[in-house]
């Protein structure tokens, strides 16, 4: 018989999210449980060495690992129970009354256990796009590697990997491996870009590229990569605005190191193996303000949608942990059942890339988060409007909405009117942007 | 004779586009600020200000580490340096080599380069194992 571990409250993955709601579900009294593959707690935070993390949060300009410390401090100092090095390889959702989890585990230090709760959170974060899911023509010899890779192996090991690079996209992973990299003494070529607009923070194109006279090369990709045991140039050439190639514009570009910095996609294999339907837009799972997916599983941070501010990732785990241990303690309370409460749908109108949560719960208290994106830059500002059955239940005006730049509003659920199904995200363009 | 900058402040996430007029001396170097706009707060006056007449930057990066699992530390100035003297002063970071245990926030060198500011550990190293 393998050994099982009980708790109210089981959180998958110990970067920001996973924390953050760990120690708010264990704040509510909840046994809980914080499973993490690696030998230590703080996630991607761990290698990302520069600063800018917690603005928001804390109102001072953190590195990756000073905002994760401020967590697993708390974390340590709880009740809460921490399985490192245990890597959750399934998932599955018992039968019975009450339902519950029971996760399959392996740990370095506890062998192969099992863990069952009645509510997960899923705080498994994100993986990178790599050259796989990228079309460049040519062998693939050493020295092409992700900007998650390459600052892994700046930051973690200490190890440069390569001269002189080219980084293909402007993702800002990709921005600040280009400083990175130029600090430590290798030359960054150039960053080049597929689309006619960055897809990083203006800030990091700014302090990355700027600073160090890095040339972005906006609609230019690359199309082969050449050496055979190690990458010797590669070819990048002008693309029109439908992303294909100009015939004719391709030139050599000599460099030992390809970075690839074109986009993050949720972790979400465990979801997935559960049942739940993804939505195409985020790539994560269909939740509600608290990142509920139903029947007691919960998802939040990077495994929701991609973020690019920490804080918001922590909000989100908060949410999460603390609805997890909400479902968890009801369920105990009444016998097997927890019941739902009254759902709207959040729709995003023309304008948006996606707006999470797609639900709100109308029987939970306090304010509902609603986290979007648009999909294209509106600089002389814009103002952003929740509506039901078309009443405007609160707008909010922001001095300019990029896509790279997720925005937040709050919406209390007692507003929404009785008999309504469906809140719609609107977004009003002034005329300058029309045009 | 005057001239306007544009550049992103990089004080907070909300990346305000600054506009800058500055009275630029022969020698072409910006010298003084005749006004400033597109910041929705005062660290961006205060920034924008200073990027003209002397832009600085923190720097972030590692250090290595003697003993321990953990090859490298990573560390932070406690102040900004001037950007033209960034590189330098990352390259001199290569010298420093750390031994554990030490706690967050340690000083790790002081008055680094004699730029004003010190470097500090930003995470915390175990006893080496
Ligand atoms: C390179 C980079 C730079 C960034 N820069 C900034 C910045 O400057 N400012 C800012 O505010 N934000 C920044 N962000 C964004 C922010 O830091 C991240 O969005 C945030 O850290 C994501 O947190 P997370 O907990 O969702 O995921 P992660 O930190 O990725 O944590 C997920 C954890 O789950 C574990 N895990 C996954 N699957 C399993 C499994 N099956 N079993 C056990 N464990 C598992 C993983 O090991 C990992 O530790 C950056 C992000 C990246 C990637
Ligand atoms: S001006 Fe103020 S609000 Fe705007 S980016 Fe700078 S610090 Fe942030």
């Amino acid at each position: 018989m393998v050994d099982r571990k009980e708790y109210d409250v089981l959180v998958i993955g110990g970067g920001p999210a996973g924390l953050a709601a760990a120690l708010s579900a264990s704040g509510t009294g909840a046994r809980v449980g914080l499973i993490e593959r690696e030998e230590c707690l703080g996630g991607i935070l761990k290698q990302c060495v520069h600063d800018g993390f917690g603005l928001v949060r804390f109102g001072q300009m953190l590195s990756g690992p000073e905002y994760a410390r401020r967590f697993i401090d708390l974390v340590e100092g709880s009740d809460i129970a921490v399985h490192l090095e245990t890597f959750v390889h399934a998932a599955r959702r018992l039968a019975s009354a009450g339902g519950g989890y029971v996760l399959e585990c392996v740990s370095r230090d506890e062998g192969v256990f099992e863990a069952y709760a009645p509510a997960l959170v899923l705080a498994t974060g994100c993986r990178e796009r790599s050259d796989r899911q990228v079309f460049i023509h040519g062998d693939r010899p050493a020295g092409v590697l992700t900007a998650g890779l390459a600052q892994h192996l700046v930051n973690i090991e200490g190890v440069l990997p390569g001269r002189r690079a080219v980084i293909l996209g402007s993702g800002d992973i990709g921005l600040i491996m280009a400083r990175r990299l130029t600090l430590e003494g290798m030359e960054v070529e150039g960053v080049y870009e597929l689309k006619a607009e960055p897809s990083g923070l203006s800030r990091n194109l700014q302090q990355c590229l700027s600073d160090f006279g890095i040339p972005l090369h906006l609609l230019m990709t690359v199309v082969e990569i050449h050496g055979k045991r190690r990458v010797e140039a590669v070819t990048a050439a002008r693309v029109d605005l439908r992303g294909s190639v100009i015939a004719g514009s391709e030139r050599l570009v000599e460099c030992d190191t390809l970075v690839l910095s074109v986009g993050l996609i949720p972790e979400n294999e465990l979801a997935l193996s559960l049942g739940l339907g993804l939505d195409p837009s985020t790539k994560g799972p269909k939740v509600d303000q608290g990142g509920g997916a139903g029947e007691g599983i919960f998802v939040c941070g990077n495994a929701l949608h991609v973020n690019d501010l920490v804080d918001y990732v922590s909000e989100s785990g908060e949410a999460a942990g603390r609805d997890a241990a909400g479902h968890a303690l009801s369920i105990g309370a009444a016998g097997g059942t927890a019941a739902p409460g009254r759902r709207v749908a959040v729709k995003a109108g023309p304008g948006f890339l996606y707006a999470v949560p797609q639900f709100i719960d109308l029987s939970r208290p306090g304010p509902a988060v609603i986290y979007f994106r648009v999909n294209s830059t509106l600089r002389e500002g814009a103002r952003v409007s929740l509506s039901a059955a078309g009443e405007t239940l609160l707008g909010k005006r922001y001095p300019a909405l990029r896509p790279p730049e997720m925005e937040r509003l709050e919406i209390d659920p007692g507003r929404v009117p009785e008999g309504c199904d469906s809140l719609w995200l609107e977004l009003e363009r002034k005329e300058a942007d029309l045009g | 004779m005057a001239e306007t900058r544009r550049f992103v402040c990089i004080v907070c996430p909300r990346g305000c586009a600054l506009e800058v007029d500055v009275d630029v001396d022969v020698a072409g170097e910006g010298k003084a600020v005749l006004a400033l706009r597109g910041n929705a707060c005062a660290r961006g006056e205060v920034y924008g200000r200073s990027e003209i007449v002397d832009p600085r930057r923190s720097l972030t990066s590692t250090v290595r580490v003697a003993n321990g699992k953990r090859r490298r530390l990573p560390v932070r100035s406690t102040g900004t340096i001037p950007l033209p003297r960034l590189r330098e002063a990352a390259r001199a970071l290569d010298g420093i080599v750390v031994e554990g245990p030490l706690a967050c926030g340690t000083v790790i060198a002081v008055d680094f380069l004699g730029l004003g500011v010190d470097i500090v550990a930003t995470d915390q190293l175990e006893r080496g194992m």
